[in-house]
């Protein structure tokens, strides 16, 4: 018989808490086939892997089962150690006694019996594990960087620094993302055009890097290392080989009432357009929405000022299958929609806008051409007060529920430009704390206080009333004073909580990736792989994880790109062993599992068996690829003749398990 | 703390009815939800006991009934929600399957209550914990699986 030894861990207190870890340990041990059963404080740790070992090696055992926390935690940990003292890494199983018992359970006799039942069940299924060796698969050496903002830009630099080559799809016309609508940054206030700008040219230089604007990802297939990604390039009715960037187009088009979605409606473009002047690639694209020409064929001007010839009004989107090794998720963020805030007067009065509807008021490159002045008139503000949180940290159902973590600084940011290009204009910013933890944030913020004058105020805004001369009365309340307040404002600037980019849960979808309740892509690990989802060769990288701020971002660029340089730098990758295998002497080529499996993994092979009497028989029987399977079982059920099973999850594990639950 | 022995299942003599629960949960979405109600600590009752299945279309009908031949009191399976499926078609299958199976059930007589078939992503650890507890308050309300019981594998 199998020796089978089982290691319960106490987790510190988080197993032994509520479990009565020694006395599972004992339990266990009387079961038939357990040669050893032990306990631990730390499993995982050097001197808990090497309790293991030693156990491995001087019991001889021939099977392991650890009761500890998530196999998705440390499988692969205890599977390591197996497999450095010769046993097969497959012939190990975790019973889950953390996630889905001490942690849930308090009572303390009910956890113990559940952790002995599950530890059980680990048991029987071990019994009837085979060892297992892993198939090899080639990787693709390309990476895909989907999202093309400052987060996108600084991995596919990365990548393509260290030789590999990379392609950025991004949906809209050029690449850059919201860095590249903002005026200045915060801690340094340094122009953001100044520092992203080089950083998209490179791109656009750069030999390794190609750049699909104006385009989608539609399709995605295989898996770490194979990747193939149909990519949707939207027509943009302007040849991106011919055009020149040189704008003739964009200034004699006679559409001139396009809401400019660059500057967020706060001026109009014309129907043909490049965002802006330093845009990536510098070529037009024509508004599909707008255009004249395309809606009821009358116009064709700017095919006819175009000296490139580049116009081409027939164009159809267009699609290109490429195949990856490693995708990095880039989507990004936006700021909310305030649709839902009618207390603040956003819509009713154009005076109140969103804190990035205030950056391209005082961009130089925005529509007043960097000097603050009023949407509804034009006229200098005296008065700005800023409401914080609108949206963020809101547990109504309107908003969101998490802290958007950027507002607070580039509120102060706001306010500290704004008293120190304007000094007769009073700021006064509402908030419900200031929250500045960063390097040389606090600094920054007590800098706008005490050198630049600007009035913070412990409270909520409360309503914002335009007046019928213009003005705009904010009442709010005062925390600290315990009073009510009463001000007249001449602009009002929301910071809107951010959210992510909706086109990234279809997104996640595609690439099987997860996300949390608030469509924030998550991570592989909180701690440990936080630029990694959970999906193999998916990488996550800036504001698509979480709301973040450059330095962060970039960051976090930077360490995913090192991750999936990590990958494409090797040759073979190690795949699932736990696929799908057919009897031959069961099957009969009915064809059952290979309509339903998702891969083509199977096929069918023509095969001699004997016969009866001297006999040849020939058969037809079902074969599977094992590097193409990826092991999700849908065929092993479909088999009418029970031929099909799953290495690792079989028939009779599944079926042993449930026993030792049932019994 | 005083502590019951764990060998003896149960505790007291006039011990309340504790149904037996088989929860079976793909690896990709319910499982790691199972985790998150772990993570999240948000508790169900200790009578669900899950088996960790590659894809919901692991989960063969005959494990369901193998179960309640052994004496389960309810099944559920958990996989991603529709679409979401970590191997695209995989809960299509399990959920035109676990239709066919759970008509059968009704055919046989056995309360409609005592199958269910769930779709809890990775991220709904509370949505796993409310289901469990409500699936264990259904069946505890139900009573002992009786008709489908082996009683030769009774031990
Ligand atoms: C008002 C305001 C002021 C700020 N000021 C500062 C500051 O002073 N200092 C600072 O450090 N940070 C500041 N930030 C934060 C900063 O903007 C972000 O940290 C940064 O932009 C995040 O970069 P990103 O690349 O992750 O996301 P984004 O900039 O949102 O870029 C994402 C890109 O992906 C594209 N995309 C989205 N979905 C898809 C898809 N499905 N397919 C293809 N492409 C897609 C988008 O079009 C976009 O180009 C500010 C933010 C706001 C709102
Ligand atoms: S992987 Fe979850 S249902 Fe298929």
């Amino acid at each position: 018989m199998q020796k089978i030894g089982v290691f319960v861990c106490h987790c510190g207190t988080n197993i032994a808490g509520t479990v009565d870890v020694a006395a599972v340990a004992e339990a266990l041990g009387k079961l038939p086939g357990v040669a050893v059963a032990a306990d631990y404080p730390y499993m995982c740790s050097e001197s808990g892997q090497k309790m293991i070992r030693d156990a491995i090696r001087e019991k001889e055992l021939g099977g392991v089962v650890i009761c500890s926390c998530s196999p998705r935690m440390h499988e692969a940990t205890f599977r390591k150690a197996a497999a450095a003292e010769g046993l097969n890494p497959y012939l190990v199983e975790i019973a889950n006694i953390r996630e889905q018992d001490s942690w849930i359970h308090r009572d303390r006799a009910e956890a113990t019996e559940k952790a002995i039942v599950l530890g059980k069940a680990a048991i029987e299924k071990v019994k009837r594990n085979a060892p297992l060796t892993a198939g090899e698969s080639p990787v693709v050496k390309r990476a895909l960087v989907i999202g093309g903002g400052i987060a996108g830009i600084q991995t596919a630099l990365d990548i393509a620094e260290a030789g590999f080559p990379v392609d950025i799809v991004e949906k809209e016309p050029t690449i850059g993302g919201k860095m590249a609508q903002l005026d200045k940054t915060f801690p340094t206030l340094d122009c953001a055009a100044c520092i992203l700008t080089p950083k998209m040219v490179e791109c656009a230089q750069n030999e390794k890097i190609r750049i699909f604007s104006y385009s989608e990802v539609s399709k995605v297939s295989g898996f770490v290392g194979n990747f193939r990604v149909t990519i949707r390039r939207k027509a943009r009715y302007v040849d991106e080989t011919k055009c020149t960037g040189c704008g003739e187009c964009t200034e004699k088009c006679p559409q001139k009432k396009v809401p400019n979605s660059f500057n967020l409606g706060l001026d109009n473009r014309r129907a043909i357009y490049i965002p802006f002047a330093q845009a990536v690639p510098k070529v037009a694209t024509i508004d599909a929405d707008w255009c004249n020409m395309l809606k009821n064929g009358k116009c064709g001007v700017c095919a006819k000022v175009c000296g490139a010839g580049a116009i081409d009004y027939k164009q159809k989107d267009t699609f290109i299958e490429e195949e990856y090794g490693a995708i990095v998720a880039a989507t990004g963020f936006r700021p909310i929609s305030l649709s839902r805030y009618e207390e603040y007067a956003y819509g009713l009065s154009r005076d109140v806008v969103t804190s990035l509807e205030l950056e391209r008021l005082m961009n130089a490159a925005g529509p007043t051409g960097g000097t603050l002045l009023r949407p509804s008139d034009g006229k200098h503000p005296h008065t700005v007060v800023f409401v914080q949180c609108v949206g963020s940290r809101c547990e109504d159902g309107k908003g969101k529920s998490y802290c958007s973590k950027i507002c607070c600084m580039y509120t102060a940011k706001h306010a500290m430009l704004i008293r120190e290009k304007y000094p007769d204009t009073e700021v006064y910013v509402f908030t419900i704390d200031v929250r500045t933890p960063g390097k040389n944030f606090d600094e920054f913020y007590r800098r706008a206080v005490e050198e630049y004058g600007v009035h913070y105020i412990k409270g909520m805004v409360g309503k914002v009333l335009p007046e019928p001369d213009g003005s705009l009365t904010v009442r709010a309340s005062d925390l600290i004073a315990n009073e009510q307040l009463k001000l007249s404002a001449d602009l009002v600037v929301l910071a809107a909580a951010v959210e992510p980019d909706p086109s990234a849960r279809p997104l996640a979808t595609l690439l099987t990736a997860s996300m949390d309740t608030n469509d924030f892509f998550t991570e592989a690990h909180p701690k440990l792989r936080p630029v990694e989802s959970p999906t193999a060769g998916v990488f996550l990288s800036g504001a698509c994880q979480g709301p973040k701020d450059i330095p962060e971002t970039v960051a976090q660029a930077g360490a995913a790109a090192a991750k999936v340089i990590g990958l494409l730098a090797k040759d073979k990758l190690v795949g699932n062993p736990c696929v799908a295998h057919s009897d031959e002497m069961l099957c009969n080529g009915c064809s059952s599992c290979e309509k339903v499996c998702p891969y083509g993994a199977i096929h069918y092979e023509e095969k001699e068996f004997r016969g009866p009497n001297r006999t040849v028989l020939k058969r037809r029987v079902a074969a599977v690829n094992a590097a193409v399977c990826q092991g999700c079982g849908a065929c092993t059920v479909a088999c009418p003749s029970g031929a099909m099973d799953l290495h690792g999850f079989s028939n009779s594990q599944i079926m042993a398990e449930v026993d030792a639950i049932c019994r | 703390m005083p502590m019951n022995s764990p060998e003896k299942n149960g505790v007291g003599k006039e011990e309340a009815f504790r149904p037996k629960i088989v929860a079976f949960c793909c690896n990709w979405c319910s499982y790691a939800g199972a985790d998150l109600a772990g993570t999240s600590r948000l508790s169900y009752p200790a009578e669900v006991k899950i088996i960790r299945v590659p894809c919901s279309c692991r989960v063969n009908p005959t494990f369901i009934l193998r179960a309640f031949g052994r004496g389960a009191d309810g099944v559920i399976l958990c996989g991603c929600h529709p679409g979401d499926c970590h191997y695209t078609t995989g809960n299509y299958y399990t959920r035109r399957r676990m239709t066919l199976l759970f008509s059968m059930l009704d055919y046989l007589g056995i309360e409609r209550e005592r199958t269910r078939v769930e779709w809890v992503s990775a991220a709904e650890g509370a949505k796993f914990a409310e289901t469990m507890r409500d699936f264990v308050a259904t069946v505890t309300a139900l009573g002992k699986n009786r008709r489908l019981e082996d009683l030769r594998c009774r031990n």
